[in-house]
């Protein structure tokens, strides 16, 4: 029988692609929550075998108290790395996930729902780390065009002419020519 | 100076104080520390980090290195607790829906409700756990069977209140401040009104970083032991809640924040000497809660996990 996975996870977007691969490797997906959806009652209600949490929900702490029996609600879950596997747990929380399975099933069983979930997670990150670069970079080139302009106002040169003191500048002071932007940008306000 | 490089992990409440006022007063720093805090969602985030080596140091439930320990929590975890940082800051909250039903207050009239009422920790071995259990007992009622215990995360406390789901909860700062200020509720009782000098938060580090003379940890308490002493000062208040309730920290109301210091204490003896006999009163809490089996020698595990003496040895040189 498939087993059967909730998914708790605020990025809708990564929620889809995550949920998407699951089921092409042949496991059901039957939830996918927000953070506080009443975690214990959905556990039980949706019979869930594995449940995959974002690191940043802070629902991991419900998924934890459903371990004590004197709670009495939902079936005890544990986390899938308890069984000695440090760098299964070190990979998840690098690719921002982690896994409680729901007591007395295999860890050979659910491994490979876990390994998806971290190919997942890992790769969201790094197209997410891929677009904030390129949205930096396009922010710092806007700035250095803007201290560009500024110099050929102030020493009345070239664009060539000011690029070439600004990376003169950046490698005397041995720092980024985004700074040396930064800085003329700064001092122009300054002085007017 | 040479700096050493620290990642410290805290759960954004008013008692992270001490390692916020450390890191934005500049205590870290005079003492050759470059820290990077962490804030963490969860308490489970902050000890699997710590168990991994993603975080050498952090803000501690006093009962967690204990659980920590006993394998009670998901990730064995053998911790130190070389400091205390903060006392009296719990407090439990009830519901005005359930105080209307309930006379005065009085935790007694619970025993006498058609349901038994939802009550909300933070934790499953949380410091809150325990001394709610405290408080129910000592008004007769049974934990087991009078009230439900549920779990919710600190931050989405007063949204359940408000949105009926739980009838009151017991948790730091400022989250019964925040069900006061919003008029959700109303705090019957102080945790330290009924259980003076309780330890709540503590530093916590791996054991093994202990291992090799451990050069860091000397400057590391002495920081935070000052930013303690900074905090505690009443004329300092204002800018501790200045500190804390931007963004990257609590991201909530000053004056909300600015009620919530108002009990909790971060320096003396209590709390900063992490007594071993705090840690033996809720190991013996633990086990009156079924959490922890007799068998185990618990003086022991509070000798080994309390750690005065590592306190004691930075507070001579101070």
């Amino acid at each position: 029988m498939s087993l059967r996975v909730i998914l708790i996870d605020d990025e809708p977007e990564r929620a889809a692609e995550v949920s998407a691969a699951l089921r092409a490797e042949g496991f059901t997906v039957v939830g996918v929550l927000p953070t506080g959806a009443d975690v214990p009652r959905q556990v039980a209600a949706l019979r869930a075998d594995i449940i995959v949490i974002d690191i940043a929900s802070p629902d991991r702490d419900v998924l934890e108290s459903m371990r004590q029996v004197s709670f009495g609600q939902g079936r005890p879950v544990v986390m899938f790395a308890e069984d000695g596997a440090p760098e299964t747990i070190r990979a998840a929380i690098e690719a921002g996930v982690s896994a409680y399975v729901v007591d007395g099933l295999k860890p050979e069983r659910v491994r490979p729902v876990v390994d998806v979930a971290i190919a997942r997670f890992a790769q969201f990150q790094a197209l997410r780390s891929q677009l904030d670069k390129a949205r930096s970079t396009l922010a710092e080139r806007k700035l250095v065009e803007r201290a560009k302009g500024i110099l050929m106002r102030r020493r009345r040169c070239d664009e060539a002419e000011a690029y070439r003191q600004m990376r003169k500048m950046a490698m005397d002071q041995k720092s980024r020519l985004v700074d040396i932007a930064n800085k003329i940008i700064e001092a122009s306000e300054i002085l007017g | 100076m040479p700096h050493t490089s620290l990642k410290i992990g805290f759960v954004p409440l008013c008692d992270s104080a001490p390692l916020v006022v450390a890191r934005e007063r500049g205590f870290f720093a005079e003492h050759g520390l470059a820290v990077d805090l962490a804030r963490e969602p969860s308490w489970s985030n902050l000890r699997d980090k710590l168990a991994c080596g993603f975080l050498d140091a952090a803000q501690m439930l006093a009962t967690m290195p204990l659980a920590c320990a006993l394998g009670l929590e998901n990730l064995r975890t053998d911790l130190v607790a070389p400091l205390g940082l903060s006392c009296g800051g719990n407090a439990i909250t009830l519901g005005t829906g359930l105080l209307a039903g309930l006379d005065g207050g009085a935790p007694a009239a619970l025993a006498d409700l058609p349901a038994p009422p939802v009550l909300a920790i933070p934790y499953p071995f949380s410091t809150h756990h325990y001394e709610l259990r405290c408080w129910l007992a000592g008004a007769g009622l049974d934990p087991e069977r009078q009230v439900r215990l549920v779990v919710v995360p600190p931050p989405q406390m007063v949204a359940r209140l408000s949105a009926g789901q739980i009838a009151g909860f017991c948790v730091g700062e400022p989250w019964n401040s925040l069900a006061v200020h919003l008029g959700l509720g109303r705090v019957v009782a102080a945790v330290r009104d009924f259980l003076p000098e309780r330890l709540e938060k503590v530093l916590a580090l791996r054991r093994d970083r202990l291992e090799g003379g451990a050069p860091c940890l000397e400057p590391l308490l002495r920081a935070v032991l000052a930013a303690c002493r900074w905090c505690d000062a009443p004329e300092h208040r204002d800018e501790v809640a200045g500190i804390l309730s931007q963004p990257p920290y609590l991201n909530a109301p000053i004056e909300v924040v600015r009620a919530g210091l108002e009990r909790i204490r971060f320096h003396g003896d209590m709390p900063n000497r992490p007594d071993p006999a705090q840690a033996l009163w809720y190991l013996g809490q633990m086990e009156r809660a079924g959490h922890v089996s007799g068998a185990i020698d618990k003086a022991a595990l509070a000798a080994r996990t309390y750690r005065p003496d590592l306190y004691g040895r930075c507070v001579e040189r101070l």
